[in-house]
């Protein structure tokens, strides 16, 4: 372990910035020295490094993710050139398990955040919008992992999905009014009665039990 | 001996009794008026004569002796039949002993299904009360007229009737239809739960009410210990089938749903395997002390037979995935293997003394996956229906004969231990599920609230198991049986009528955190990117953990399992395939015979579709929704809803849509295949031609015509017609697909004449000449509103509203929509 990040101080600020425990911190930056080869910062390149991602028909949305300057509050939008440890436990920290001792306001805090960094996966141009295209981007990907699904019938679950939202986020619209896109209200909206907190954590293991790398 | 010569007049069925109850008041020459004359001549002598022996009443005796009469009758026929040669061929002759045992139990059934559609056309009864409830009163009811009659009641229970026919079929139905992501999902608290919770009660029960037993004043001194762990470990069993009926309607949390689903599973095996082990350990002690070396042994044959089981089990059920591949020219056989294969499992496993429950649970789920790939669509669907039927047949009857046991003499009425019993079974009840779930929840990442548990804890429903259990203890190990049949039917009675009826009542008013099942499209695509994300969260942290091992599982599934059990020729989701066939056949038939079917089809739906044009009515929006979420079941199948009594009556309804959108697609495809492109074509008269054809009628031609434009716009120009997305073009796109689908003009179309079908022109041709096509919608703008005005007063025309629309996001999004058009003009 060892190393200038393990120093008790930093990690004490880490616990307070991120809520992981400190075991959790030090297994994560075990995993971060890992997949940096010992280097401060990680680079896109090294994600490729983790074999058990490379089934993930998403990888690149979560790879990116990890880089979006909207997730690591550096910048309404593009995307970082490297991050390091602290910004990946940053990432990481919006795949915690929600504390239960949070009052509502606190969860409702908690959920959009989690929910933004979701909304910030689909909408890719950091527009604010999730258009058409970024959904139906994002159903081609999520069914390219069955090669017989066409590509027409990933859009049409896209295009179906975009007139579900509209009408849940919109209602009854003008007529000649346009739907341009999910924004974040929208996106929460959708969100509304889902409870993210259950879906959307990861267990953060305290003990000793990483998967090889290699 | 004498029953065997009972010539079948003495057991009369429930229904007979009813058909003939006058008769009956006279018990003896009314059941003899049943019988064949001559027939009835030889028993009747028989009869006198064994009444003389005896000096007894036939029919009081014939009440003891309840389980030997089966076996015999078949042979008293012909046994008398060869003693006693006929003297006269009879002209009309009555034979019922002959097919009674057969004919009592089809009446049985006949009259239980009866009941249940009596039951759900009084529709609301079945939100006030379990079915069980029902079937237990109809079964009092036939109970109380068989005891006023003095009958006995048919031999449906036995024990070995009861675990090699009536048992497989409930729990095969629970295994194959188990929720197998959430379940596994939640595996480990399942298995603590069902497992440790099965045994805490069946402890718990057992030892305190041996200490009450020791209480001399209760007159219970002849109990021992073995014999109320027996009961406790029969009571214990719960059955909460009518919880899940409940929870399904109140649409409880994902969790909770599946803790009680799970235990409904579960419970049985693990009682059942005590109940066993314990009954082996009653027949050893009566012939010698048992010693604690046969404790741990039972205790390691406990898990023995638990864990052999279900490792017969999954054999099994590979072994019947990989015979189902092999079973393509032969699909009626299909639901054959995957029935006897289960129920082979389940015999093989109780050969070894293994638990059959659990084997065939094991077996069922483990099959189903493959299976579902393998086999035919129709033998699918035969077999869950099947599997449906069969089981809430055993379970129907199971309820049936306990209604009719109720009543009688043959009760021993022990108020202490009644009571007993019943507080304990609620205080064991409630220390199983509170100090298991502090334990579980300490590991869960979101605890079981107080709520939660207070639910789970008044799910206790004790049902047709633990009544069966009790009603097959062997009478010579357990003189005090009557006092254990009683206490066990007053514990059911209790559970199943006010804790049955109560807990819709009180989940509501608890108000349990709901599920969040909203079937809609967006959250089917949120949470499966959820999945992945978190997979591949996890996968970015190296951890080993409940994803990865899911991920871990469907790798090696894909590598190796699905590579051996299911079919080559097979694409990797079976069901687009068998869809694509079956589209493909409709197709053809459809264009053979003049799309015949269909017009027939969308007759029925033609009134309410014409009064649905005008608004996009939310059940439109939840047939798209349907559509769209069952189109993405190659994504993934999400199937938590489950009856026990019933298959979801939609699911055929969906398949029906299904189809027709694939054959939709398909004809798309063959314009596309036959005619080469047909945008960049002056207005598509080939498709016309090609779908029209078998009409000589200009109106279904046009409608034809129309559904080719709807058809090829669908397809070709899902760019354009997912652009616009307001209420109105929400409307047009989902009738389109309806037009599509079914053919069906609308009404407007009829009434529309000149102008709509000049927009239909307009139409078509944006969509040939995509880009020409807008500048000429741009220009023609006004001119649609003029059309709308005219009919404003009726109803607005439907792809009127559509072209609006279309337009306007055509006008504004004109950049856009270059640039997604792009491929579409290098096609060109």
């Amino acid at each position: 372990m060892g190393a200038a990040h393990s120093a008790s101080e930093e990690v004490r600020e880490l616990v307070g910035k991120t809520g992981f425990s400190s075991d959790q911190i030090e297994q994560l930056h075990r995993r971060f020295k890992q997949l940096s080869g010992d280097q401060p910062t990680i680079r896109k390149e090294n994600f490729s490094s983790i074999p058990d991602l490379e089934l993930n028909p998403i990888r690149a949305k979560i790879v990116r993710a990890f880089f979006d300057n909207r997730n690591l509050r550096r910048g309404p939008s593009g995307l970082a050139e490297e991050i390091n440890f602290e910004d990946f436990l940053g990432i990481m920290s919006y795949f915690r398990p929600m504390d239960t001792g949070l009052d509502e306001e606190q969860v409702e805090l908690c959920r959009r955040e989690k929910l933004r960094f979701l909304f910030h996966m689909y909408d890719s141009d950091s527009d604010g919008r999730i258009t058409l295209e970024e959904y139906r981007n994002v159903v081609e990907e999520l069914l390219s992992g069955n090669p017989h699904i066409e590509k027409e019938s990933a859009r049409s679950i896209a295009d179906g999905a975009m007139m579900e939202a509209a009408s849940v986020c919109v209602g009854q619209m003008e007529p000649d009014q346009v739907y341009e896109g999910i924004t974040f209200d929208d996106f929460l909206k959708i969100w509304q009665g889902i409870d993210i907190e259950t879906k959307m954590h990861v267990r953060f293991l305290n003990m000793e039990t990483m998967a090889l790398c290699h | 001996m004498y029953i065997t010569f009972d010539p079948g007049g003495c057991r009369c069925s429930p229904a007979t009794l009813l058909t003939s109850s006058v008769w009956h008041t006279v018990p003896h020459q009314g059941r003899d008026m049943d019988c064949d004359r001559s027939l009835h001549f030889r028993a009747w002598t028989w009869l006198l004569l064994l009444v003389a022996l005896n000096d007894s009443e036939a029919s009081s005796d014939l009440n003891k002796s309840t389980n030997s009469t089966a076996q015999p009758d078949p042979n008293v026929r012909f046994a008398a039949a060869s003693t006693e040669p006929d003297e006269k061929i009879a002209v009309f002759a009555l034979d019922y002993d002959y097919v009674q045992i057969p004919y009592e139990v089809t009446l049985w059934i006949l009259l239980a299904s009866l009941a249940k559609i009596g039951f759900h056309l009084y529709h609301r009864l079945p939100g006030f009360m379990p079915e069980s409830c029902l079937l237990i009163i109809v079964g009092a009811l036939v109970g109380a007229i068989i005891f006023g009659t003095d009958h006995k009641s048919p031999p449906v229970m036995d024990s070995s009737i009861y675990f090699l026919y009536l048992l497989p079929p409930i729990v095969l139905e629970g295994g194959y239809f188990m929720p197998t992501r959430p379940f596994f999902e939640n595996i480990g608290s399942i298995l603590w739960w069902a497992g440790l919770g099965a045994l805490i009660n069946a402890f718990g029960i057992g030892l305190s009410l041996y200490l009450i037993c020791q209480i001399k004043a209760f007159g219970l001194g002849d109990v021992n210990l073995l014999q109320n762990l027996l009961f406790g470990s029969l009571i214990s069993a719960v059955d909460p089938v009518a919880v899940l009926a409940v929870f399904e309607e109140a649409r409880v949390n994902e969790p909770l749903y599946m803790m009680i689903f799970g235990e409904a599973l579960l419970n049985d095996g693990i009682s059942v395997v005590l109940y066993n082990i314990l009954i082996a350990f009653t027949k050893m002690h009566k012939f010698e002390d048992i010693e604690p070396v046969d404790i741990l042994a039972g205790c390691a044959r406990f898990i023995i037979v638990g864990v052999g089981g279900v490792f017969f089990g999954v054999i099994f059920g590979f072994i019947s995935a990989f015979i189902t591949r092999f079973t393509q020219n032969i699909s009626a056989i299909e639901p054959l293997i995957v029935f006897m294969f289960s129920y082979l499992s389940y015999l093989v496993a109780e050969t070894l003394y293994l638990s059959g429950i659990l084997a065939i649970t094991a077996c069922a789920v483990t099959m189903k996956k493959y299976v579902e790939e393998n086999v035919s669509q129709t033998s699918y669907t035969t077999i869950k229906y099947f599997m449906k039927m069969l089981s809430s047949v055993s379970e129907t009857l199971i309820f049936i004969f306990m209604g009719v046991s109720t009543v009688g003499k043959n009760h021993d009425w022990n108020w202490a231990f009644i009571c007993f019993t019943l507080v304990f079974c609620q205080i064991w009840r409630a220390i199983s599920v509170f100090a298991l779930f502090y334990v579980s929840n300490q590991f869960r990442t979101f605890p079981f609230s107080i709520k939660d548990q207070c639910i789970i804890f008044y799910s206790g429903v004790r049902g047709a198991g633990s009544f069966s259990l009790a009603f097959l203890l062997p009478l010579s190990l357990f003189p005090r049986k009557k006092m254990f049949v009683t206490a066990t039917l007053v514990v059911i009675y209790f559970t199943v009528f006010i804790q049955g009826i109560t807990i819709g009542p009180l989940v509501r008013y608890l108000d349990v955190k709901k599920t969040n099942k909203k079937e809609s499209i967006n959250e089917e695509l949120h949470i499966r990117l959820m999945d992945h994300l978190k997979a591949g969260i996890e996968d970015v942290c190296g951890q080993w953990s409940h994803y990865q091992v899911r991920d871990k599982f469907k790798k090696f599934d894909h590598r190796y399992l699905r590579k051996i059990l299911i079919r080559k020729n097979l694409p990797k989701s079976s069901i687009v395939s068998l869809y694509k066939k079956l589209e493909m056949k409709q197709a053809i038939e459809m264009v053979e015979t003049g799309m015949l079917t269909s017009t027939a089809f969308s007759i029925s739906n033609q009134a309410q579709r014409i009064q649905g044009t005008k608004r996009l009515s939310p059940e439109d929006v939840e047939s798209m929704k349907d559509i769209l979420t069952h189109n993405m079941y190659q994504v993934r199948q999400r199937t938590l809803s489950y009856n026990k009594y019933s298959l979801k009556p939609r699911s055929s309804e969906k398949q029906a849509k299904e189809i027709l959108i694939r054959r939709q697609n398909t004809l798309r495809e063959s314009m596309r295949k036959g005619h080469s492109l047909p945008w960049g074509k002056p207005a598509g008269t080939k498709n016309i031609r090609y779908l029209s054809f078998p009409y000589s009628n200009p109106q279904s031609s046009r409608r034809s015509m129309r559904a080719a434009e709807f058809t090829d716009y669908d397809g070709s120009d899902s760019e354009l017609l997912s652009v616009m997305f307001n209420p109105h073009s929400c409307t047009g796109s989902l009738q389109e697909r309806r037009c599509a689908q079914e053919f069906i003009p609308m009404k407007s179309l009829h009434r529309a004449g000149k102008p709509s079908n000049f927009s239909f022109q307009i139409n078509t041709s944006q969509n040939q000449d995509v880009v020409g096509g807008r500048r000429m919608a741009l220009r023609s703008q006004p001119f649609f509103h003029v059309v709308r005005e005219e009919y404003e007063s009726g109803e607005e025309s439907e792809e009127d509203s559509v072209i609006r629309s279309r337009w306007s996001v055509e006008h504004r999004h004109s950049r856009d929509y270059q640039k997604s058009h792009s491929p579409l003009l290098h096609r060109k």
